[in-house]
């Protein structure tokens, strides 16, 4: 559309009024994260006299010291970061190999083991986590992060595993068996032709399943009880209301874990918004 | 998706000739199912046993140790005449209608609005900014998005009361969560407001199917805008809303992390919900048998909700085609 034609359709206070209505949604969506930003970086006693919606009068980061000792939350942030870069690369193998099979060899029943895995991605989690929690106990990984990994491999594979075959069920034959006539085995046929082509789906897959895992809870919480190997999503649910009574620490708390989400947003925002229509996300 | 079976080898063809041969796996190789053992044996340890696993313990009386009591179908009964339990499928059901419903269609108009009034006016780096905006509580944990509103909703020093004792609607101030006429609905509100970005960026990106001239052309027949939403937008993303119903739902199945931070199931039981009663008979009250009873079920009806969905939406198509 030309500059003319938009200027001409912007004629009347209607358009106006229509772009303050979005800008009023847009300041309602991210007022809550401004509100706990401002309020993070209060001391207590300017809380205390100017409450919660005045401008912090100094910036004081005194609430996150507190926090992120109290609770280690360094350690929190170790385990969040090796378990989700540790799921999306596992379960991204694992969606690879299983896509090889169904996508491309066609195995009888495909469509039953398609909706199979699907289901895994969609079942409640309440119906896995006791017996998830009793067989992390009984081979001794009850409160280890590695029963996290393994629980999300899984999870995150199911969906991939969908994804990923369908993108394979596409996929140009013509050069696979070129590649055969060739000479080369399945296993190369795999990594040197297969993966290569598929590699924006995997992009996507991969920072689909770093975010998915990192903003779990349930499994999480239940399969890793002790502070030291908790998630950040866990740490700060579960620290609120027990040693934490002042606001500006809540404020505080909260916002050490939408800074990496924010982070990830502006970091992976194109694929994330390609990932989107692509698969759909949660 | 077509897929033709062919069992037949490949007969080796000349180059050139593949033009109209019809689509074949790599003939049949049994080599290549066993790529499929790795992600079948991980599959069955934590998806289906602990599957079977649950069905199991719900036919039994079970407190986490000691013996399991063989007791039938008696969880079953007990659960279908529990108050609690249908209070919180009472509860579950406003969160599908919060979580799925209610974003789906303020999702599809907002996207409509943004893409061809604002995009048309303002231009294409406005409309993403606030696509962006409204899209931002998406990619947050949702147990800290629940720790966000319990902070803001807080009865006594809350940011919400704060605010409006400021614009002098002191009288309006409230225990928005603590009390049980307003819990559940608080809670419906702040999920709508998480959930609203995602149809957003669903419809939006569909949007990009629909051909401009037919909004021109219905403009210059003298369409006004809701006109053209009804009879050209809402039709031509019937594919997107199914996903979209189809996600959201089960997403709001899914809703533990923004029960437990938000409310725990409280005050009393006024907005407890399925998922967070069957963790409460896991962990707290530790009757196991009781609490997979609850989990399967809602197994069961994530699965029919699932199949009638995917089926509408095949119906669909077959009546398009």
């Amino acid at each position: 559309m030309s500059v003319p034609a938009v200027r001409a359709k912007r004629r009347g206070p209607v358009p106006y009024i229509v772009l303050v209505g979005f800008a009023a949604i847009a300041v309602l969506m991210v007022g809550p994260f401004v509100l706990v930003a401002m309020n993070s970086v209060k001391s207590k006693t300017d809380f205390a006299a100017h409450g919660g919606l005045s401008l912090p009068s100094s910036v004081d980061f005194g609430s996150f010291r507190t926090f992120w000792s109290t609770v280690g939350f360094g350690n929190a942030l170790t385990n969040s970061v090796l378990i989700s870069g540790s799921v999306a690369v596992l379960a991204v193998v694992v969606s690879v190999f299983n896509a090889y099979a169904i996508g491309i060899g066609r195995v009888k029943g495909r469509l039953w083991i398609l909706g199979i895995f699907l289901l895994g991605n969609l079942l409640p989690q309440e119906a896995l986590v006791y017996p998830l929690y009793d067989l992390a106990k009984r081979v001794g990984l009850y409160d280890d992060i590695l029963s996290v990994i393994i629980v999300f491999t899984v999870i995150q594979a199911a969906f991939g595993t969908y994804l990923l075959s369908s993108v394979l069920s596409t996929f140009p034959t013509e050069v696979l068996e070129a590649a055969r006539l060739d000479g080369a085995g399945l296993w190369r046929i795999l990594w040197r032709i297969v993966v290569p082509i598929c590699r924006p789906t995997i992009g996507v897959m991969l920072t689909l399943f770093f975010i998915w895992t990192w903003n779990e809870f349930f499994i999480p919480m239940v399969l890793l009880p002790s502070s030291e190997n908790q998630t950040v999503s866990v740490s700060i649910a579960t620290t609120q209301g027990q040693h934490m009574v002042d606001i500006t620490m809540q404020a505080a708390s909260s916002m050490l874990a939408i800074i990496p989400a924010v982070v990830f947003f502006l970091l992976f925002q194109r694929t994330l918004t390609r990932g989107v229509a692509v698969g759909a996300v949660k | 998706m077509p897929m033709s079976e062919t069992t037949m080898p490949a007969p080796a063809r000349a180059p050139g000739s593949t033009a109209a041969a019809p689509r074949r796996g790599i003939r049949r190789h049994d080599s290549l199912a066993l790529y499929l053992v790795p992600g079948a044996v991980l599959f069955a340890a934590v998806i289906l046993v602990p599957m079977g696993m649950n069905v199991w313990y719900s036919l039994h009386q079970w407190y986490g140790v000691g013996p399991m009591t063989w007791v039938g179908l008696r969880n079953y009964t007990q659960l279908f005449h529990d108050a609690t339990f249908w209070a919180s499928f009472e509860h579950q059901v406003g969160l599908v209608l919060a979580m799925a419903v209610v974003p789906t269609v303020i999702g599809l108009v907002l996207a409509a609005g943004l893409f061809d009034y604002i995009g048309g006016r303002f231009g294409a780096r406005a409309t993403s900014i606030l696509r962006a905006c409204i899209y931002v509580p998406q990619v947050m944990p949702l147990a800290v998005m629940g720790v966000v509103w319990g902070w803001i909703l807080n009865p006594q020093i809350g940011v919400l009361n704060g605010l409006l004792k400021d614009v002098g609607l002191g009288s309006l101030q409230h225990d928005w969560l603590g009390d049980p006429h307003t819990a559940l609905y608080t809670v419906m509100a702040v999920m709508v407001w998480v959930q609203i970005g995602f149809p957003l960026v669903i419809f939006m990106a569909g949007m990009q199917r629909i051909d401009p001239s037919l909004h021109e052309a219905a403009e210059v027949d003298g369409a006004g805008w809701w006109q053209r939403f009804f009879r050209i937008t809402v039709p031509i993303m019937r594919p997107e809303t199914y996903v979209v119903l189809l996600m959201t739902t089960i997403g709001a199945l899914k809703s533990f992390a923004a029960i437990y931070t938000l409310t725990q199931g409280g005050p009393g039981t006024s907005t407890d919900v399925p998922s967070y009663y069957s963790y409460a008979n896991f962990f707290e009250t530790t009757k196991v048998g009781y609490g997979a009873a609850i989990a399967t079920v809602m197994t069961v009806i994530t699965i029919v909700v699932t199949l009638v969905l995917l089926r509408l939406q095949s119906r669909r198509q077959e009546v398009q085609d």
